[in-house]
């Protein structure tokens, strides 16, 4: 029986509890017998070491934030095998997740998180202090949302050198650009769109500014091509200053712009900033998508594309790395 | 070797054998490396002197007039000689106040370097006093030249407060 603990119960956390619930028998079919023991909110928990019924948890959220115990006496007194880590990001401190996985680990359990701040601000020792007790540290969701990747780079293509990654990271920023490239909109005009649509959020700086994507750059740099990187380290421009002008003149020479993050440790470049993107080229989508260029010595060009956000989007590459962890091995 | 320019010269020839040893021998010998070989017999001159084209490759344009000298000390007479020519281009994006930043400031950087050049622009401005996007060309000797080029580029928009905006490309072409 594996006890699971989820802490952060937002979108994604709710997105998470419902897929092990709606999920069970094709996910236990996979890796065995689970249970939820506890879900934690920024305020408090709800507990039952027997397992929790997921739709209680969510009709109980309806009602107002958890009392009970808050996460961090949760993820130091409880009896787990598994802390699902979805709080919400911070790049700078990597709080409240750090902590979290500091403390789980330290517990010696596995963690899969969709947070970026913790492993931005502290991959190398949250990894090594996973390897050194044995345990996993998972976070597909953390770069690139449902699109595979950490995964795919370090399984499927394992045995290649990545050589650079050039990605489409964050798809509230292509969504402006996209938009802007259709209907010559201002960046400005094209924000309030998304935002009614609920596609940028009200402080949309995280986003536009390239945090967001310098942050899941940090992470694949360090990840798949030991870059030992940190946020400082990203040369970050993002796109506000884009005219609806820019798209016009560009289209006469076939490109467009789009907001591409690339890393690449030969040439020592971290840098998340506007491109000219030829039109025919993988990354030039559209939309909220996002999409990444992997190139490898051995496998050439792999270029990959997916939904970057969402709520069953995150939870479904957070499942993939729990099945990772407990997938039952054939002899 | 980079490649840093390449360099084509119309010579002509005698129609006997040996002749073209004669003009080959001076360009690898100071360092040229040939590229192609075309020989013109259409265009025979009224001596019977076959103009032939030869291509190569130099680092640097002073290679070029040794051999260009030495092809006339071997008596040939070289009657075309086509200047460097520039083999690397890209187009960047620059956004901002590119006028009022001084724009032919901006372009003199990269033309004063020798060896990249902006070969072509083209400016919007919608509004004085609004940000203008231009689209820029520039041509260099080589791909790291280019590079180069495109870093000197990096750092005046830097200090001008203005957004470079460049191709995804893997390849500069």
């Amino acid at each position: 029986m594996i006890n699971i603990i989820l802490i952060g119960f937002g979108a994604v956390g709710q997105g998470v509890a419902e897929l092990l619930y709606r999920k069970k028998s094709e996910i236990e079919r996979l890796i065995g017998k689970y249970r939820v023991v506890a879900v934690c909110d920024s305020k408090g928990s709800v507990i039952d070491e027997n397992g929790l019924r997921i739709p209680d948890v969510i009709e109980r959220k309806k009602k107002g934030a958890f009392d009970g115990k808050k996460s961090i006496e949760v993820i130091e007194t409880l009896d787990y095998d598994l802390m699902i880590e979805v709080t919400t990001t911070d790049v700078h401190s990597g709080e409240p997740g750090l902590t979290h996985i500091r403390q789980a680990l330290e517990r010696g359990v596995n963690v899969v998180t969709s947070n970026k701040g913790p492993l931005v601000v502290a991959f190398s020792e949250l990894n090594r202090m996973a390897e050194k007790k044995g345990l996993r540290l998972m976070y597909e969701a953390t770069a690139g949302g449902a699109m595979p990747l950490i995964k795919l780079a370090k399984n499927d293509l394992a045995g290649n050198e990545i050589l650079f990654i050039k990605g489409v990271l964050n798809g509230t920023c292509n969504y402006i650009l996209s938009r802007m490239e259709k209907e010559r909109m201002t960046y400005s005009q094209v924000l309030v769109e998304a935002q009614e649509l609920n596609i940028a959020e009200a402080d949309p700086t995280y986003d536009v500014e390239g945090i967001d994507a310098a942050a899941k750059l940090v992470i694949l740099a360090n990840s798949l091509m030991e870059m030992d990187s940190c946020f400082r380290d990203v040369e970050i421009r993002g796109i506000t200053e884009i005219t609806p002008e820019a798209f016009e003149v560009a289209s006469t020479r076939n490109y467009t712009i789009r907001l591409i993050a690339e890393a690449n440790r030969e040439k020592r470049i971290l840098k998340v900033s506007p491109r000219l993107v030829p039109f025919h080229h993988p990354l030039a989508i559209r939309g909220t998508m996002n999409a990444a260029l992997i190139k490898t010595d051995l496998a050439g060009d792999v270029v990959v594309m997916g939904r970057g956000a969402g709520k069953y989007e995150t939870a479904s590459a957070i499942i993939s790395d729990m099945v990772e962890i407990y997938r039952k091995r054939y002899e | 070797m980079s490649i840093m320019a390449v360099i084509s010269v119309v010579v002509e020839l005698q129609d006997k054998p040996g002749q073209l040893l004669k003009a080959l021998e001076p360009i690898s010998r100071e360092g040229g490396n040939i590229l192609s070989i075309i020989h013109q017999r259409d265009k025979m001159t009224p001596l019977k002197k076959v103009p032939v084209e030869i291509s190569f490759s130099v680092d640097n344009q002073k290679t070029a007039l040794r051999i260009l000298n030495r092809l006339r000390e071997e008596g040939l007479s070289v009657k075309s000689f086509n200047e460097v020519r520039l083999l690397a281009t890209t187009s960047v994006m620059i956004i901002g106040h590119i006028v009022k930043t001084d724009l032919s400031d901006t372009i003199n950087r990269i033309d004063s370097t020798g060896f990249a050049e902006v070969v072509d622009m083209e400016i919007t401005m919608p509004e004085v006093n609004k940000p203008s996007t231009a689209m820029i060309t520039i041509s260099a000797t080589g791909k790291e030249k280019l590079e180069e080029a495109l870093e000197i580029l990096k750092s005046v928009c830097r200090d001008k407060h203005l957004l470079l905006i460049e191709p995804v490309n893997e390849e500069l072409s």
